[in-house]
């Protein structure tokens, strides 16, 4: 299993020069990728760009999207971003896509999310065809990016064995993506899809004797949308590293292939620290 | 604090008396309309686990429960005339009334206020207290006053049932299966002392108003019922407790606290009494209770963090306990079984069960299960066999062709790729009937030059020792797609072909628009599979499968969804079935070693096809000579809503063979041998589609 981390775009006061910064040290550390993840109506960067400034000052790490939010976006132009950004960084690209969770985005963004799920389905089925089809370019490298789609529901896993190469998991602990991964292995054998979808999961950590209620006071502001709910999640946030190391093994052994790890504190040793504890 | 406890049931007195204990100094006041003594029910069951719970919560009342506890570990099923007992299964239970007593002393001990003999009628009259907690039970007046913000839904269960005692000496949780002209009557009954057990009796709707218990008074229910189980009863008696008829209620609420008020027990949630966990499920509500209260300053906090910490544990007992509800609701259909066959599939019916824990359990329950299984599928009923290897490896014949284990699988491509996997049945690629009848470019066409292919391959297969089932198909409408590997239901950019449907309606928002098939196309297109039959005989398959699922052209016939056309092959299920039907008629007329038909048995889709439909286009099928049935889910539309749970296509398969009466293959995220071994020794499939993963 690989592991990468996420670049802390939805922290409060992330400057750009602490964005490329992370990136930079992300790249020289034992991660395999970085992530970002997408809101609107939020104080966080957006995913492309935030990627694009990473892709600007490194040349070896992957740039996965964890995920976008596809239906709040022009299909045609998320095509173009996602080949732009991908062939800018020379194939680097991991597009996660869904359908997202939070009603408030899709008032921000003037768009209808009933019926969202459907035309998630036709994005997902246009998009391989603009990037193949080369009338909207970049032209990618190979067959485009590595295209990913998230979601809990059994159409969200459907369109994913129609359409993806593989599954996003939103979170939680270990049994939680087993369990994901395991129908989403039922739904891409049933549709008939050879071999296997590549499956990621992610996870939250603060590390140090810094501010922990400040991470969870993060995570509860984040996902406050979640009711209730947010309350677990910041609960579930990775503080030690004995945590990480269950937490990492727990994924490994339930066949996770790359395990994104984001941060709740927007400090550069967060970056350190991590490198520490999973090498 | 101020608490109001409205119910002096198990939920509300041990919350009662965990919450006074926790903070001596809080008032805690509970109130109920019945006096101290003067319970409904008999005994309940607990587990292990939940006496784990109780001891860390009050040692004290841990210690009293434990002394009043009956403890058993075998499971006994009557069922025609044999005793059936499977040991390994640790129970408790516990007289409520002498629980009741022993949390109601508890409550004195500690200082609660109990006003019994009062009954509530609005949660005004409880304005001073900080927090109200309704444990009313399942009609109870506070979910009903707030059913605006905790959004309840019932479900109510078909089946009857009554809850007596009787004085029958028990050591064994105990099921008993009775059919009469009535109808089916089953008995779930368990000790809770030495001398007294709970008697439940569950029956059909219709076998109770044909028995004329509708209008029965309560002596004359017990007059019906000691007669009918008077076997088993042995001359003692069933004792009456305001001892109604009801139909179960399965309750489940969004949320389950507003304001300062809060529900538990009963009055939050309800699960099947077939898995007895009830009483269970309230008291670790009260625990987790006054655990958040005491986590918490705030109190909304606390009934948040107490309902995150709940719902989702009620949640899986309230899956299982529907999937035990509806075994009993439709155990019917598992008349004609062998005792042993019978039993074992009464224990496995949620699927936490399986084989395996079974056979930890009681080892020579479940060998005894593989020897009758084993001696069948030789030919030997009378059991001669005295070593057994598990059902998925005992042989199976279908019509005249004899596999040598009971797992098939689906070959992607190459058969021998799969043959070498040593399965009983290898099926073919999706192998299609006409040029225009393929998926993709590379789905292969059922010609001269794939007959010779086809021939080579079978050969290599049989050396392996499998045998091969050829799949034909014609994709109609989800034809002229990009090969696999790029994704499926891509439609073709360059080099596309003209599509074929019953009505035209595109597949995907971007594939083609199919022509509506013609009378002249329906006619070719049974010549068509007849054709590939009569040439399929000369490659030595050993079977035919007819894909008539997964949204291609037969199965587009079949449903409604898909199939709008107003001649003789549209509307009704007969109609839509009419091209099936002629295709099958036509195939079976030249083929005569074993025929077997995929069929769609649900469409994930309001207003496709269901279950029971599924049924019924099986029962056809028997009837027009299929030898086999194999059920798959979904793929009609391209937008559905699927269920990929584990196990998801078992039940379609249960049912069509149970029902019919008609072999099947069940399908769908079947992943282990344990897995395999449980749905055929449980009777629910003749084989098994292993998922290669
Ligand atoms: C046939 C059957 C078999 C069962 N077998 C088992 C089993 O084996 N194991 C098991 O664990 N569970 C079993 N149960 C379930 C179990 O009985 C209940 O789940 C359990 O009693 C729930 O406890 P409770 O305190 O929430 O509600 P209840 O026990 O229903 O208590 C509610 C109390 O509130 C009182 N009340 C209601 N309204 C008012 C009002 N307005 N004012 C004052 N008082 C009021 C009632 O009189 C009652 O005493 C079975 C249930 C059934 C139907």
């Amino acid at each position: 299993m690989k592991i990468g981390i996420g670049l802390p775009t939805t922290l409060a006061g992330v400057s750009g020069e602490l964005l490329t910064d992370w990136a930079k040290r992300a790249e020289s550390g034992p991660f395999s990728s970085l992530g970002v993840l997408d809101r609107i109506a939020y104080e966080n960067y957006e995913p492309f760009v935030a990627l694009a400034a990473a892709a600007a000052v490194t040349r070896r790490i992957r740039l996965a999207t964890m995920i976008v939010i596809a239906p709040l976006r022009n299909t045609a132009l998320l095509a173009k971003q996602a080949a732009s950004l991908d062939a800018l960084s020379a194939g680097r690209l991991t597009l996660g896509l869904a359908v997202g969770a939070r009603g408030e985005d899709y008032q921000v963004a003037d768009v209808e999310p009933r019926g969202r799920g459907r035309r998630f389905a036709e994005q997902l089925e246009a998009i391989r065809d603009i990037w193949e089809a080369g009338r909207i370019g970049p032209k990618p490298a190979g067959s485009g990016p590595q295209l990913l789609v998230g979601g809990s529901s059994g159409e969200a896993l459907a369109r994913m064995a129609r359409y993806g190469d593989g599954y996003m998991h939103g979170g939680g602990p270990p049994r939680a993506f087993a369990g994901a991964a395991t129908r989403a292995l039922a739904a891409w054998s049933d549709l008939g899809r050879p071999g296997r979808p590549v499956t990621w999961g992610m996870g939250y950590f603060a590390l140090g004797d810094g501010p922990a209620e400040a991470a969870a006071q993060y995570l509860r502001h984040y996902y406050a949308f979640t009711g209730p709910f947010a309350e677990k999640i910041a609960a579930g946030n990775l503080t030690s590293p004995g945590a990480i190391v269950d937490f990492i093994r727990g994924y490994e052994d339930a066949g996770c292939d790359e395990l994104i790890l984001f941060p709740t504190i927007p400090s550069i040793d967060q970056v350190e620290r991590l490198a520490g504890v999973i090498h | 604090m101020r608490y109001a406890v409205i119910g002096g049931g198990p939920a509300g007195l041990y919350f009662a008396l965990l919450a006074k204990k926790a903070r001596p100094g809080d008032e805690v006041l509970l109130v109920e309309r019945n006096p101290p003594d003067a319970t409904f029910g008999w005994g309940v069951v607990f587990s292990e686990e939940t006496l784990g719970a109780l001891r860390d919560a009050d040692y004290e009342t841990y210690t009293e429960i434990q002394n009043s506890f009956a403890r058993w570990n075998a499971i006994d099923i009557y069922y025609r005339d044999t005793r059936i007992r499977s040991r390994g299964h640790v129970f408790t239970g516990i007289s409520r009334k002498v629980l009741l007593n022993i949390l109601q002393r508890r409550c004195r001990e500690l200082g609660v206020r109990l006003a019994f003999e009062r009954e509530v009628h609005e949660l005004a009259e409880f304005e001073n207290a900080d927090l109200i907690i309704g444990a009313d039970g399942i009609n109870g007046l506070v979910r009903r006053t707030l059913a605006g913000s905790l959004k309840p839904a019932l479900t109510l269960h078909p089946t009857k049932y009554v809850w007596f005692g009787s004085d029958l000496p028990l050591d064994a949780f105990t099921f008993i299966f009775r059919r009469n002209y009535h109808g089916l009557f089953q008995v779930h009954a368990y000790p809770f002392d030495a001398r007294t057990c709970t008697f439940i009796v569950e029956c059909p709707e219709d076998a109770w108003r044909h028995a004329g218990l509708e209008s029965a008074s309560e002596a004359e229910s017990i007059r019906y019922c000691e007669a009918l189980f008077a076997p088993e009863l042995d001359g003692r008696r069933l004792m009456s407790n305001r001892s109604l008829w009801l139909n179960f209620q399965t309750l489940k609420q969004e949320a389950w606290h507003a304001g300062n008020v809060v529900v538990l027990g009963d009055a939050a949630h309800t699960a099947h009494f077939s898995i007895g966990s009830g009483t269970k499920l309230a008291m670790e509500d009260s625990i987790a209770l006054v655990d958040a209260l005491r986590r918490h300053r705030d109190l909304a906090a606390a009934l948040n963090d107490y309902e995150m910490e709940r719902q989702p544990i009620v949640e899986r007992f309230q899956e299982a306990a529907l999937e035990s509800a509806s075994y009993f609701e439709q155990v019917g259909r598992y008349d004609g079984f062998d005792p042993r066959q019978f039993a074992f599939n009464l224990l496995t019916r949620s699927r936490r069960i399986t084989y395996v824990n079974l056979t930890q359990r009681d080892p020579g329950f479940v060998r005894g299960v593989d020897t009758w299984f084993g001696a069948m599928a030789a030919g030997s009923p009378d059991g001669a066999m005295r070593l057994s290897p598990p059902p998925m490896f005992t042989p199976f014949r279908l019509g005249g062709l004899e596999l040598a284990n009971r797992v098939a699988s689906q070959a992607r491509r190459d058969l021998n790729a799969t043959a070498q996997t040593g399965t009983g049945l290898v099926i073919s690629q999706f192998v299609a009937v006409s040029l225009d009848g393929r998926v993709t470019p590379e789905t292969p066409l059922f010609d001269l030059l794939y007959q010779d292919h086809l021939r080579g391959e079978v050969e290599r297969a049989h050396q392996n020792g499998s045998r091969v089932a050829l799949q034909l198909a014609h994709a109609g409408r989800r034809g002229s797609m990009r090969p696999s590997s790029e994704g499926i239901d891509r439609p073709l950019r360059e080099g596309a072909w003209k599509l074929v449907a019953p009505s035209p309606i595109a597949y995907t928002p971007h594939s083609a628009l199919p022509r509506e098939a013609t009378a002249r196309d329906i006619a070719h297109l049974v010549k068509l599979f007849e054709t590939a039959a009569r040439a399929a005989a000369s490659c030595s398959v050993d079977a035919i499968e007819l894909n008539m699922g997964h949204g291609y052209l037969l199965a587009s016939f079949i449903s409604p969804l898909t199939n709008q056309r107003r001649d003789d092959y549209g509307g009704s299920l007969e109609n839509r079935m009419r091209l099936p039907l002629e295709v099958l008629d036509a195939v079976r007329a030249v083929w005569e070693r074993p025929l077997m038909i995929r069929i769609s048995a649900g469409d994930w889709m309001p207003g496709g096809v269901e279950l029971d439909d599924a049924v019924a286009i099986a029962a056809m099928l028997k009837t027009h000579g299929a030898d086999l049935v194999h059920p798959v889910m979904g793929q009609t539309v391209w937008e559905s809503r699927p269920d990929y749970r584990r196990l998801f296509g078992v039940p379609a398969s249960d049912r069509i063979r149970n029902e019919v009466g008609i072999p099947t293959l069940a399908d769908g995220s079947i992943a282990t041998a344990d897995d395999v071994n449980t749905i055929l020794a449980a009777g629910r499939a003749d084989l098994c589609l292993l998922d290669a993963g």
